[in-house]
């Protein structure tokens, strides 16, 4: 018989640098791979697109500032949909999650602007956790209940979610009939998130990193973070050693929606001032990549969301400088991110070619 | 091992991070820093620059350098941001302003604190005019003017210049509704040409119109052209169809086709894609747009369009700044200024189309005509409690919310002399009644 040129062999075993070198040759491929595109599509040098790639995500303080923040925030919602995701529960309802956290938030700062700062705050971290937990939990509650189909249910609860803040931006338009509720409080600033020696979004930043350490070890040391585990692998098995899975379904799925309620409100009340139905902006589903890049480590989350803001950041500034649209700078950051995602399969397979026999 | 790995990279990203934050704890040094580097450069000026005050007319008064930073919603694939773009390029190129040198245009800005951080980061690049093109950029573009006094912030569609008091901050639009009354002429004559071709008959003459909100500037603008239509065709009646969006490619063209089931014979149109123009070029039925000619995505259907031009704006501020004169806080550009166009007829539209809007359009700059002369319209189901009106529904008078507030509170009368003024008391428009002969099929946006 012929044997083929080369065939898969599944790693036992993948030593660190290893996995690292492979990740690194990945992204120079893909970086290869952009550059000819563009050289291809539009004649230009793509020194010059990965220059201003790079100044546009890190060229000045401010930048830097907004890369860490923008990091913040999808940060943020990756870790909150990760514990469900551990779980193997398919949330996909972190968009709408964060937006109920956010709409919550906002109509607290609207309708409370003249609460004292010390009501005013609690009233509105607790109602967004709240209205995020919500959101999250009713999917949870059917799943355990009745077993429904999670994946769609939570996509479905997204669209609920936008269409409440759409009636809302409607009631409270200024002017009447714009469809905008515009920044709530702006002469008061009642309801916003400080700024912290100087720097408006450092207070958002260090939220998240402290949501990052204690996912982290919610996750790695806690009798919770077990559970999950143990319920994600086999249900059956969770139920013989005595775990109660609907609880443990229930019990996490409000704190993914509690976390995406944070979000919510470092958006709203840290961010933007306002609430739209396009304030998330997708990094709900963003999120969900991120996680299962990172393989549900909140460590690596860091630097995959790091990178995919990075990506982002930059290519609005080639569309700038470059003249080049918006979809072309997509393009390359989807190149990039195939790679990324790619990669992982030569992590934990490898290619045997003929006559190499002895190392299978 | 691998995650100590990974953390060692994030720590050292965010010590680089701190190190390069470190200098700068004022938000706008940054700014003040780009700022001196610029003026060292022109010597001759160095020591007005640097201590440049917020008032502009202390200025030197021989041509200040003028860095222009231009804050866009979408890209040129929407109709709306398009105009802007080509507006802004040409008015920059025809004063000398080189792009990514002396101007800057950011796309896909959207309309939350990325507008702010958009606004900076071209400060940051030594603008020192910053324009923005989307009605939800106003907030963001204020604060920022609260923040960067020596930078003159203009923003269109805006509503709250007039009220805010701030010297560097101004709006602007145009009495776009004139444009759209002569739009209107070009409908009307083309149902005419429909109805004397036995094509349809006279009741049947029904105009569609794909509308974004039930806001002030939509219904000011449909309301115009269906006036424009009237004014040639009395039998003509109007449907709305609202999408609830100002750029969505598939609601717009959803609801011009909702429209031409409904039985309209024409399509109009204020949202910004080419939803409705392509949906009336696959029906057959003849459309007229805005913001831009849409003959190559209705080479058939396309009739005319009208458009805001951007252009005398723009050059009006690059002029302002660089001769050190104030601004206009709410500008409001007109035919005279040729802010408002009417672009050229295209060869689906009526014969005698031409003369009969060049006739409106005399009349209009002459004083003679005007769009929302109350004898012409009535508003018979008055459910607005700001208006009043006489026996026939005829409007009387009108309390508009011109200063507007979050109560929506009626503050100044518009209607005298015989007609409703509208952009006068501040350049968007307000005029917000729904009149006789057009129906709305949805409100809920």
């Amino acid at each position: 018989m012929k044997e083929p040129l080369f065939h898969i062999v599944k790693r036992d075993s993948i030593s660190w640098w290893k996995s690292w070198l492979i990740r690194l040759a990945a992204i120079a491929a893909a970086l290869i791979l952009c550059s000819v595109i563009t050289v291809l599509l539009t004649g230009l040098n793509p020194m010059k697109v990965w220059g201003s790639l790079i100044s546009g995500a890190v060229g000045t303080t401010r930048r830097r500032w907004m890369l860490l923040q923008g990091t913040a925030i999808l940060l943020c919602i990756s870790l909150a949909v990760t514990p469900a995701f551990r779980m193997r529960f398919w949330n996909t309802g972190a968009e709408g999650q964060v937006l109920a956290g956010g709409m919550a938030a906002a109509a607290c700062m609207l309708l409370g602007g003249n609460l004292p700062g010390i009501i005013l705050y609690p009233l509105i971290i607790v109602s967004s956790i709240l209205a995020g937990a919500v959101w999250g939990v009713i999917p949870a509650i059917f799943k355990a209940k009745w077993n429904t189909n999670e994946t769609l249910f939570t996509l479905m609860m997204n669209y609920v979610a936008m269409k409440i803040v759409d009636y809302f931006s409607q009631l409270w338009a200024v002017p009447k009939g714009s469809g905008k509720i515009g920044v709530i409080n702006s002469s008061t600033n009642a309801g916003w998130l400080p700024a912290l020696f100087g720097q408006t979004y450092l207070l958002n930043i260090l939220i998240v990193v402290g949501i990052t350490i204690f996912i982290t070890v919610y996750m790695r040391f806690s009798k919770h973070g077990y559970e999950i585990s143990v319920v994600g692998e086999s249900e059956n098995t969770a139920r013989y050693i005595g775990i109660n899975v609907k609880k443990v379904i229930i019990r996490t799925m409000i704190l993914s929606g509690a976390l995406c309620g944070v979000a919510g409100f470092l958006l709203v009340s840290g961010t933007d001032h306002t609430i739209a139905s396009e304030t998330v902006g997708g990094q709900g589903f963003t999120a969900i990549m991120v996680s299962w890049i990172a393989k549900f480590d909140p460590v690596v989350m860091v630097v995959v969301s790091a990178l995919i803001v990075f990506l982002t950041r930059g290519a609005g500034e080639i569309s700038t400088t470059l003249g080049l649209n918006k979809s072309f700078s997509d393009i390359l950051t989807g190149i990039i991110i195939l790679f990324i995602i790619g990669c992982e399969f030569f992590i934990n397979y490898r290619m045997v070619f003929r006559g190499k026999h002895k190392e299978a | 091992m691998k995650k100590l790995i990974a953390m060692l990279m994030v720590l050292v990203l965010a010590v680089s991070m701190l190190t390069a934050c470190g200098g700068s704890q004022n938000p706008s040094a940054d700014s003040k820093e780009s700022k001196t580097e610029e003026a060292s450069k022109e010597d001759t000026k160095a020591p007005e620059q640097s201590t440049e005050a917020s008032k502009e007319e202390s200025k030197p008064a021989e041509g200040k350098a003028v860095k222009m930073g231009f804050i866009m919603l979408h890209d040129e694939n929407s109709t709306y941001d398009l105009n802007f773009i080509n507006a802004a390029k040409a008015a920059c190129e025809a004063a000398g302003l080189k792009e990514n040198e002396d101007y800057f245009i950011k796309t896909g800005i959207p309309e939350s604190a990325e507008c702010l951080t958009a606004a900076e980061d071209l400060i940051d690049q030594g603008c020192n005019v910053i324009f923005a093109d989307s009605f939800g950029h106003e907030d963001y573009l204020k604060e920022g003017a609260k923040k960067y006094p020596d930078v003159e912030f203009c923003h269109a569609t805006g509503t709250q210049a007039h009220t805010e008091g701030l010297a560097n901050f101004h709006n602007a639009f145009a009495s776009i509704y004139e444009g759209r009354y002569l739009a209107g002429i070009a409908a009307g004559m083309k149902l005419n040409e429909m109805i004397e071709s036995g094509k349809i008959t006279a009741d049947k003459a029904l105009i569609g119109y794909v509308g974004a909100f039930t806001y002030a500037e939509v219904v000011s603008g449909l309301t115009s052209f269906y006036l424009g239509a009237a004014s040639v065709c009395a039998d003509a009646k109007m449907q709305v169809q609202f999408t609830g969006s100002w750029y969505d490619y598939q609601k717009e063209k959803e609801a011009a086709q909702t429209l031409i089931s409904n039985g309209c014979v024409l399509v109009s149109g204020h949202a910004d894609s080419l939803g409705a123009p392509e949906a009336c070029e696959e029906a057959g039925v003849p459309n007229i747009s805005y913001n831009g000619s849409t003959e190559k995505a209705g080479p058939n259907t396309y009739i005319v369009s009208s458009k805001i031009n951007w252009q005398p704006y723009f050059e009006y501020i690059i002029d302002c700044v660089k001769n050190g004169k104030a601004i206009d806080t709410d500008y409001t550009g007109t035919l005279a200024t040729d802010s408002v166009q009417l672009l050229d007829l295209s060869g689906n539209a009526a014969s005698g189309t031409a003369e009969k809007i060049e006739e409106a359009k005399k009349a209009m700059m002459d004083g003679t005509l005007h769009v929302f002369d109350i004898s012409k319209f009535t508003v018979k189901d008055v459910e607005n409690a700001n208006a009043s009106i006489d026996a026939d529904g005829h409007l009387l008078s009108y309390m508009a919310d011109v200063d507007s507030d979050a109560n929506y509170t009626p503050d100044t009368e518009v209607v005298k002399d015989g007609y409703f003024h509208e952009s006068e008391y501040r350049s968007a428009p307000y005029f917000d009644i729904q009149i006789d002969g057009i129906a709305f099929n949805n409100v809920a946006f």
